[in-house]
């Protein structure tokens, strides 16, 4: 298994269109990803639901804790991560 | 027969059978199954249907409404294919031998209920979602017709209590012949909504018992729902009816003809338009640009606040439409009525009164650099205009021309190419600008009076509250003397004048605004071809002296009276 913690910088944090992004990339991979609201201290859930995303309301500023656990366990979170930091691939 | 009064909210008439829509809440019971495989089809079966209904009306809504408002359905088509969604119903199903439509309601409920726990506005609102979609999977599984006005399939008269956003978004134009509101006023959505879609519609008509499939007629001149009409009523209306309709169809087909006066005064007619969509049906009607963009529909009906990049596609792709043709784009007008699901705005006791339009703006530097900046660079070789709502000192308007050179510089560091010099207007909707006009004119290039808000802030209404929203006239004649001052202070300084309130479009109105010296009406798409019509019909001298009159009347009634017969 690997793990992260990362902030969101994105201005809205993990809104409709971003969370869709963060989702679909998750559903790309085989292993399985959990993804948790450090700030608002949630319980981790499945990064491939919109609804849980949702659920655990992220916000500009929260950190989030990311695992993947499965084969392609790297390439998951580095793209995951990549998206984060590339802010879901908007300008500004 | 019978005849209901309510208030005349769209003009035309309205001939047809009734369509009554009274969505209810649904009704099944919980029940334990025998066969769970059996169920969990029936519920994928339904899940399937509710996407391809769906996606038809996500498509239906970007071509009538626009982008933003569709995208609803996109997260809606989101959350049915979600695994925290779709598996937990069938877990419910398999495990605890329940029938799907109980399923479907414990897994949303919970979900509802989580949603609404939240203490962040956005995610909060995503339980109505979750709501709409439960209810469309359930009306589905147990085999009924859709209610949402989109399954209307013969032309009809819709009759409502009132009808919501969401109802409207799935409207279709070609199948409502006319509304008829139980609530409402002349500025409710359901009003707004029929005149920009040139439907006839009385609104506030009070308890309406009636069956669909009975024959309706709506007058929107009087105000009149007609039950059941006889034989010579009926006819009367047909004529009225066919002889408007003739009139339409030539004033349609003269609609791309300039408006030129019997004394030879050419007036630009121009547009108020909220979406891509409106763009071209505004051309259709023959529109010479557009007077008013309303950005607010980028920022109401979306999820998140719109990037630069998606503000400047937009704005881009309506200017292409218009091509040479001037667009007034209005920066965000929101606050007030209009609240804004992306940004958090603080309740207020008078929100008419409150940070609302240019005031938020300039609170709220980061929304209006990123809309300031994607104007900017829309209107690099397009004949882009800016304009700013509800100045109402010279310090605001400093302000805001302060952040649109900030926003210049920002660009000019990126290397982006914009419009360094754009032509800047504000409009004049508050008192204090329309005294001040003088003052404001020599740091613009044009005016743009909003007689909505001019005459609220006026007279001293409000506009949403029903009791007293008719006294806020912009025939009022101290409004007509505002008027008269800003066209006078505006064109003794060189400065032009257009008006993008409903008075534009106002068949009383144009020749008193002529007279006034307007040099630009921007108005509904919809009202375009017969106010071109009439222009052509009046000339600039007589109309001077119908302006003079209306200065010199003490009241609104006697404004109105010397109007209907001048």
């Amino acid at each position: 298994m690997v793990e992260t913690t990362i902030t969101i910088k994105h201005e809205v944090g993990l809104h409709a269109r971003p969370a869709a992004v963060f989702a679909k990339t998750a559903q790309s991979f085989e292993a399985n990803i959990t993804v948790k609201n450090v700030t608002r201290d949630t319980q981790p859930v499945n990064a491939k639901s919109v609804i849980n995303l949702f659920k655990i309301a992220v916000s500009q500023g929260h950190s989030i804790h990311l695992t993947a656990n499965g084969s392609d366990e790297d390439d998951a979170l580095a793209a995951l991560v990549g998206l984060i930091e590339d802010n879901f691939g908007e300008t500004q | 027969m019978k005849r209901l009064s309510g208030i005349a909210a769209s003009q035309g008439v309205a001939i047809g059978p009734a369509f009554v829509y009274r969505p209810e809440p649904l009704a099944f019971n919980e029940q334990i199954i025998q066969n769970p495989r059996t169920e969990i089809n029936r519920l994928i079966e339904a899940i399937e249907a509710v996407q391809g209904m769906l996606v038809a009306l996500e498509a239906h809504t970007q071509e009538a409404i626009g982008e933003a408002e569709a995208k609803i359905f996109e997260v809606h088509r989101m959350f049915l294919a979600d695994p925290a969604f779709a598996d937990e119903i069938k877990a419910i199903i398999q495990e605890e031998q329940l029938n799907a439509e109980a399923a479907v309601d414990r897994v949303s409920n919970e979900l509802m209920a989580q949603f609404s726990a939240i203490d962040d506005e956005y995610f909060r609102q995503r339980a109505v979602d979750i709501k709409d979609i439960a209810q469309r999977l359930i009306r589905q599984l147990l085999g009924l017709e859709e209610t949402t006005l989109a399954s209307l399939k013969n032309p009809s008269v819709i009759i409502a209590h009132d009808l919501t956003p969401s109802d409207t978004a799935s409207l279709n134009r070609e199948m409502a012949l006319g509304l008829c509101t139980e609530i409402g006023s002349n500025t409710s959505h359901t009003a707004i909504l029929a005149r920009s879609l040139g439907i006839p519609a009385v609104v506030g008509a009070g308890k309406l018992e009636l069956s669909s499939g009975t024959m309706v007629i709506i007058d929107g001149q009087s105000g009149e729902l007609i039950i059941e009409p006889d034989a010579q009523t009926l006819a009367e209306y047909r004529t009225r009816q066919q002889a408007r309709q003739r009139m339409r169809s030539l004033e349609i087909a003269q609609a791309q003809t300039p408006a030129v006066t019997l004394d030879g005064h050419q007036i630009e007619v121009v547009a108020n338009i909220g979406s891509v969509a409106d763009a071209e049906y505004a051309i259709q009607m023959g529109a010479e640009g557009v007077g008013l963009l309303r950005t607010e529909f980028l920022f109401l009906q979306g999820d998140t606040l719109p990037s630069e990049d998606e503000q400047y596609q937009i704005y881009r792709a309506i200017a292409d439409v218009f091509q040479r043709m001037p667009l007034i784009v209005r920066t965000l007008d929101v606050g007030g009525d209009k609240d804004l699901p992306s940004i958090d705005i603080a309740k207020e006791q008078n929100p008419m009164l409150g940070q609302r339009a240019i005031r938020l703006c300039l609170a709220r530097p980061e929304i209006f650099q990123t809309q300031l900046r994607a104007i900017l660079r829309a209107g690099h070789e397009r004949n882009v205009k800016i304009m700013f709502p509800l100045i109402g000192s010279e310090e605001e308007l400093h302000q805001a021309l302060y952040q649109l050179e900030q926003a210049k510089a920002n660009l000019r560091a990126r290397n982006l190419p914009h419009a360094e010099n754009l032509d800047v207007g504000i409009m004049i909707e508050v008192p204090s600008a329309a005294v001040l006009a003088d003052v404001m004119a020599p740091h613009v290039d044009f005016f743009s009076i909003g007689t909505n808000d001019l005459a609220q802030y006026t007279l001293a209404v409000d506009r949403t509250n029903e009791t007293v929203a008719h006294l806020a006239d912009p025939l009022h004649p101290a409004v007509i003397r505002l008027i008269h001052q800003v066209i006078q202070a505006a064109h003794r300084q060189d400065k032009w004048v257009g008006l993008c309130g409903e008075m534009a479009g106002n068949p009383q109105a144009v020749p008193l605004l002529l007279g006034l010296g307007l040099d630009e009406f921007s108005m509904a798409a919809v009202s375009i071809p017969s106010v071109k019509a009439l222009l052509r019909t009046i000339s600039k001298t007589q109309a001077q002296e119908i302006a003079q009159r209306c200065l010199e009347l003490p009241n609104l009634q006697r404004v109105r009276e010397f109007l209907d017969n001048p």
